[in-house]
């Protein structure tokens, strides 16, 4: 407690050395991104996180990112990482905004203790240990809003994926592409069911060729649909149920008893026409 | 028996369902299996992962590729440290499902495989074991 306190007060009485050679790290040639952020926001999140780190370290004995006394260094650092991981900065840049402090406080410690060497050690090792791990909390971060962007991404490209197509006066199709995990489902079945309702259409072709499992899951949700489309006047048709896939359905014990279902997309497509009154014929 | 390959995944998220059951099918068809029997193991793998995941708070699946003979085979562990199943027959029941579901998942994966195990102890967990032979 004693030592740490030191320590804080030795940051203090430098912090404006300190802050300067740091800033001069920062907007190095090749270190300063000036299409990504501007120097202003830049100095303010150094200023800030620079006032939270001592805080922290005058509030704690130890250095442990995940007391309590550490959480506004954490929130401040969880929000730069990510965003930068939106603005689109490197893991490394990101990194680097903890990573150049190093130097200045190194420095700093390396002056004043130059006649302790134990000492000098000492304050080295817990200083980069320190700094080591939130630079480290940074990357973390920063992966893990990647994901969560590229995540997102993937929901919306599948999304987009099933669009509801008008076939005719009153017939919708759906094209199920990929996998239909829950989430998915449920988005398709809810577009399908306004889809039905903006068209008044009265037949609702759902087509399965491309979905490579159905499971009891996915049946339900299709059942489901069925009963909700028959509910606003819609017949629907599952279409493209394959061979491996029927099978499967009847060792599941799965049927779509009283659905309408074709092999293909063309015969829904025909079937739903003569539903509507129309006849598709070749002409003579 | 063989134990030719052997791998562990989590089934902690919806996400992981649709991964294991990915890598189900990547084994699948590596080891041979036909279109038809990988879609069988992959829908049993399907229901037993997401029963791992809804019912049994979530778990893990293990795969692994065996050999017997001049058989080959894939056998599948889904481990769960959730509620467990009072009455396991009841379960095993078409239809029976306490969570609104169609209730054919358990059964409907036991008549997809060859070879199929459950144990279950209340309060402690579930593991399910399903071994398909090429
Ligand atoms: N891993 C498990 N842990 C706890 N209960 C389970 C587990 N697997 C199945 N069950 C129970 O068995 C019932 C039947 O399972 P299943 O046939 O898959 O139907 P569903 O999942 O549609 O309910 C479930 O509703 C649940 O009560
Ligand atoms: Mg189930």
């Amino acid at each position: 407690m004693e030592k740490q306190k030191s320590i804080v007060s030795l940051l203090k009485a430098k912090q404006d050395t300190i802050l300067q050679e740091w800033e001069k790290e920062q907007f190095s040639a090749g270190k300063f991104r000036a299409d990504l952020i501007s120097p202003d926001e830049l100095k303010q999140q150094m200023r800030d996180f620079w006032d939270s780190l001592l805080k922290a370290l005058g509030q704690e004995e130890r250095v442990d990112l995940s007391d309590e006394g550490w959480k506004p260094v954490r929130s401040l650092l969880t929000e730069l990482s990510k965003s930068r991981a939106k603005l689109g900065f490197t893991p490394s840049e990101t990194a680097l905004f903890v990573f150049s402090l190093k130097k200045p406080i190194f420095q700093l410690i390396q002056d004043t203790f130059q006649n302790d060497p134990a000492r000098l050690q000492k304050e080295l090792w817990d200083l980069n240990t320190l700094l080591d791990s939130l630079g480290l909390f940074t990357t973390e971060t920063y992966i893990r809003s990647k994901e969560e962007i590229i995540r997102r991404q993937q929901e919306e490209m599948l999304e987009l994926s099933t669009p509801v197509v008008k076939i005719w006066e009153q017939i919708v199709a759906v094209p199920l592409i990929g996998t239909l995990d829950s989430a998915r489902t449920q988005t398709v079945m809810e577009n399908l069911l306004q889809e039905i309702v903006a068209a008044s259409a009265t037949v609702a072709i759902i087509d399965i060729t491309g979905v490579p499992t159905v499971d009891t899951l996915v049946a339900q949700h299709l059942i489901k649909t069925v009963s909700a489309a028959r509910l606003m006047g819609a017949e629907c048709i599952i279409s493209g149920i394959r061979p491996q896939i029927a099978q499967t359905m009847i060792h599941l014990g799965v049927s779509f008893q009283d659905i309408t279902t074709k092999a293909t997309l063309a015969e829904a497509i025909k079937y739903g026409l003569s539903q509507v009154g129309y006849r598709i014929s070749k002409m003579e | 028996m063989l134990l030719l390959r052997r791998d562990s995944f989590p089934l902690q998220s919806s996400d992981d369902i649709v991964k294991a059951r990915q890598i189900v099918r990547t084994w699948a068809a590596e080891l041979g299996f036909k279109l038809v029997d990988q879609t069988k193991i992959v829908t049993a793998s399907s229901e037993l992962a997401r029963n791992a995941y809804d019912h049994g708070k979530g778990g893990i699946m293990i795969i692994e590729a065996i050999e017997d003979g001049d058989r080959k085979g894939l056998r599948l562990t889904f481990q769960d440290q959730g509620p467990g199943i009072p009455d396991i027959e009841q379960a095993l029941k078409d239809g029976y499902s306490t969570s609104g579901g169609l209730g054919l998942g358990l059964g409907g994966a036991k008549r997809l495989v060859n070879e199929f195990h459950i144990e279950s102890t209340v309060g402690k967990g579930t593991t399910v074991r399903i071994v398909k032979w090429v």
